[in-house]
C-alpha cells in the first residue's frame, strides 16, 4: 500500500507523465468548460428574471461571482501548492503557481472591474470602499506581489521556494485582511447595501450562476494544464521526450 | 426569455451599456489570456526546435570541417 | 567608507540560544549606533512626510484633527518600509549572515533577535517622535496617548513582517521597491486596527477591545513571521 502511494506520488511528480495526462484532459475541459460557462450565461443574460431592486444591471452577477471566486480559491490553491514546494520539493506544484499566478491576477482584476461597473447603476459611483471590493483589490496586491517576485529571481529553485514563502504568508494574512478590512467599512460607512446578501435568491437565478462558477472552473483547469506545459517545456528542454516532442509538433 | 424583443435585450431596461461592458471586457481578457497562453507554447516549441536544428547543423559543420573555430554552444 | 563592525561573537562553544539572541541585539545596536545616519533617515523621512500633508492638503484644524492619525500611521508606516533595506544587507554583504545559518542556535530566534534590534532602532524612536508630531497636527491628548499605545504595539509587526520582506528580496538589485511592493499589502491590517482604534477614541467608544486584537496581532507576529524569515533567509542565501 505504501509503495504504491509513494509510487503514485513519483509518478505524480513526473512532467513528462503530467504534460501526457495534460494533453488529453485539455480537450474535455475547455469543450465541456465552455458549454457550461456559455449556456450559464446566456441563461442569465436572457432567460432569468429581472432582479427587484436592481433591475437587469444584476446580470453582471453571472461573471462577477465565477470571477471572484475563481480568483480566491486560485490563491487557496496556490498556497496548498507552495506547502507542497516547501515540504516535498515537487516540480509540479512550483510550476502551477508559475503558471496559474498571472491568471488569478486576471480573474482578480476581472472581478473588480466588473464590481465597480456594477456599482455605477447601483451606487451611482464607479467606485465604493466597499469591504468586499477592498479586499479584492488587497488580493490583487497579492497577486502582483508572487508575480513580480516571481520574475525578479532568475534562480529556479530559489525562485520556486522564495514565491512559496510569499504566498504561505498571504495566505495567512488574508483572513486576516478580511476581517479588519470588514471592520473598517463598519466603522466608516455604518450601511452600506450589500450586493450579493439575498437569502433567498430564486432557482432561476442561481441554477445559471452555478453553470458559470463551474463553466469557469473547467476553462481554469484547461488554462492551468496550457500554462503548466509551457512551464514543462521551458524547464526540461534537456530532456530526450522534449527534444521529440519539439521535432515533431513545433512546425 | 426574460424581454419582449432584441431591443429590449440589448437595452436591458437602461442598463445596457453597464451589462454589455462587463460582458464583453471579461470576454476579452479571457479569450485573451487562452490565446497568449496557446501563443507562448507555439512560441517555445518553435524556439526548441530551432535549437535542435541548429545543435544538428553545429554538429555537421564540425563533422565536416574539423578545423573550423565555429562552435555552437547549446543553450 | 563602512565603519567596521565588530566580528560576531558567537563561535564561542555553548552559547545558548537567549544568550545569543542578546548578543545579536546588542551587536546591531552597537554597529548601527556606529552609523548613525542609517539611524536618523527614517526619523527624518517621517518629520518630512508628516509635513506634506498639512502643506499639500489643509492646514485647517478640523481636517488635521480627523485626518492626523492616519497621517502619522501611514508616515510610520512608510518609514519603517524605508528602513527595512538595511536590516539584513549589511550582514549579508559582509557573510555575517552565512555564520549565523551554520549556528547551533535556531535561525528563526536569531532572526527574531534582529527584528527585535530593528525595532529598538526606527520603531520606538518613531513612537517617540509621534507626540511631538500629533501636537502640531492639533491632535488632543487623548488621541495623542491612544496613538502612541497603537504605535507602540504595532511598530513591532511592521518590523517583524517586513523581515519577511527583507530576507525574500535580498539578493536582488531591485530589492527597495520589491520588498514595498510585497511588503504593503501585508501591513494593511495593522493600519486599519492603529487608526481604527484612535478613531473609535476619538469618538469616546472603549478602545480595550481593539488594543487587545493589536496584541493578538503582534503575539500572531512574534510566533509566526520569524519562521518566515528564517525560511526566506536560507532561500536567499542558498540562491547567491
Amino acid at each position: 500500500m505504501w509503495q504504491f502511494i509513494r509510487q503514485l506520488f513519483h509518478k505524480f511528480g513526473s512532467p513528462k507523465w503530467f504534460y501526457g495526462i495534460a494533453s488529453k484532459m485539455m480537450p474535455w475541459l475547455l469543450g465541456i468548460g465552455l458549454i457550461l460557462l456559455l449556456a450559464g450565461l446566456v441563461w442569465g443574460l436572457a432567460f432569468a428574471p429581472a432582479e427587484r431592486l436592481q433591475g437587469n444591471s444584476y446580470r453582471i452577477i453571472f461573471i462577477h461571482v465565477p470571477s471572484a471566486f475563481l480568483a480566491q480559491s486560485i490563491y487557496i490553491m496556490m498556497a496548498v501548492t507552495a506547502v507542497v514546494t516547501l515540504v516535498w520539493r515537487m516540480k509540479l506544484a512550483d510550476l502551477f503557481v508559475r503558471a496559474v499566478a498571472p491568471v488569478g491576477a486576471v480573474l482578480t482584476f476581472l472581478a473588480l472591474f466588473t464590481g465597480a461597473v456594477w456599482g455605477k447603476p447601483t451606487w451611482g459611483t464607479w467606485w465604493v470602499w466597499d469591504a468586499r471590493l477592498t479586499s479584492m483589490l488587497i488580493l490583487l496586491f497579492l497577486y502582483f506581489g508572487v508575480i513580480v517576485l516571481m520574475s525578479a529571481i532568475t534562480d529556479e529553485k530559489s525562485s520556486a521556494r522564495a514565491v512559496a514563502v510569499l504566498v504561505l504568508v498571504g495566505v495567512v494574512n488574508i483572513p486576516i485582511i478580511k476581517y479588519s478590512v470588514e471592520w473598517w467599512n463598519t466603522l466608516h460607512q455604518p450601511a452600506t447595501f450589500k450586493l450579493t446578501d439575498k437569502p433567498s435568491m430564486a432557482p432561476e437565478m442561481w441554477v445559471p450562476l452555478l453553470l458559470s462558477v463551474l463553466g469557469l472552473y473547467l476553462l481554469f483547469g484547461w488554462l492551468a494544464c496550457l500554462r503548466m506545459q509551457t512551464e514543462i517545456l521551458k524547464r526540461e528542454h534537456r530532456t530526450r521526450w522534449v527534444r521529440d516532442l519539439a521535432t515533431a509538433e513545433g512546425n | 426569455m426574460a424581454f419582449d424583443s432584441f431591443s429590449a435585450f440589448i437595452a436591458m431596461g437602461g442598463h445596457g451599456p453597464y451589462v454589455w461592458i462587463c460582458y464583453a471586457v471579461f470576454t476579452l481578457f479571457m479569450v485573451g489570456l487562452g490565446l497568449w497562453s496557446r501563443r507562448q507554447q507555439k512560441a517555445v516549441l518553435r524556439s526548441h526546435k530551432q535549437r535542435l536544428s541548429r545543435e544538428q547543423n553545429g554538429a555537421a559543420n564540425q563533422g565536416a570541417a574539423p578545423a573550423s573555430f565555429t562552435r555552437i554552444h547549446p543553450s | 567608507m563602512t565603519p567596521k563592525v565588530p566580528a560576531m561573537p558567537l563561535a564561542v562553544v555553548r552559547v545558548s540560544a537567549w544568550r545569543a539572541m542578546a548578543l545579536v541585539v546588542r551587536r546591531d545596536l552597537r554597529a548601527s549606533l556606529r552609523q548613525r545616519q542609517d539611524l536618523l533617515n527614517p526619523l527624518l523621512f517621517f518629520f518630512m512626510v508628516v509635513t506634506l500633508f498639512p502643506l499639500g492638503v489643509s492646514p485647517e484644524v478640523s481636517f488635521l484633527q480627523q485626518a492626523g492619525s492616519g497621517i502619522l500611521w501611514v508616515a510610520a508606516l512608510l518609514s519603517t518600509l524605508l528602513s527595512l533595506d538595511h536590516l539584513f544587507r549589511h550582514d549579508f554583504d559582509d557573510g555575517t549572515l552565512e555564520q549565523m545559518v551554520l549556528q547551533p542556535q535556531p535561525l528563526f530566534l536569531l532572526v527574531l533577535a534582529k527584528s527585535v534590534a530593528h525595532w529598538l532602532l526606527t520603531g520606538l524612536p518613531l513612537v517617540m517622535l509621534a507626540p511631538v508630531l500629533g501636537v502640531m497636527l492639533h491632535l488632543d491628548g487623548n488621541s495623542i496617548a491612544i496613538l502612541c499605545l497603537t504605535l507602540l504595539i504595532g511598530t513591532p509587526v511592521l518590523s517583524l513582517i517586513g523581515a519577511i520582506g527583507a530576507a525574500l528580496t535580498l539578493g536582488l538589485r531591485a530589492g527597495g521597491v520589491l520588498l514595498s511592493l510585497l511588503i504593503i499589502p501585508l501591513y494593511i491590517p495593522v493600519l486599519i486596527f492603529g487608526t481604527g482604534t484612535v478613531a473609535a477614541a476619538a469618538n469616546g467608544a472603549p478602545v480595550g477591545g481593539y488594543l487587545a486584537l493589536m496584541m493578538a496581532f503582534l503575539v500572531l507576529a512574534i510566533t509566526l513571521a520569524p519562521f518566515a524569515s528564517a525560511a526566506a533567509l536560507r532561500i536567499s542565501l542558498s540562491n547567491s
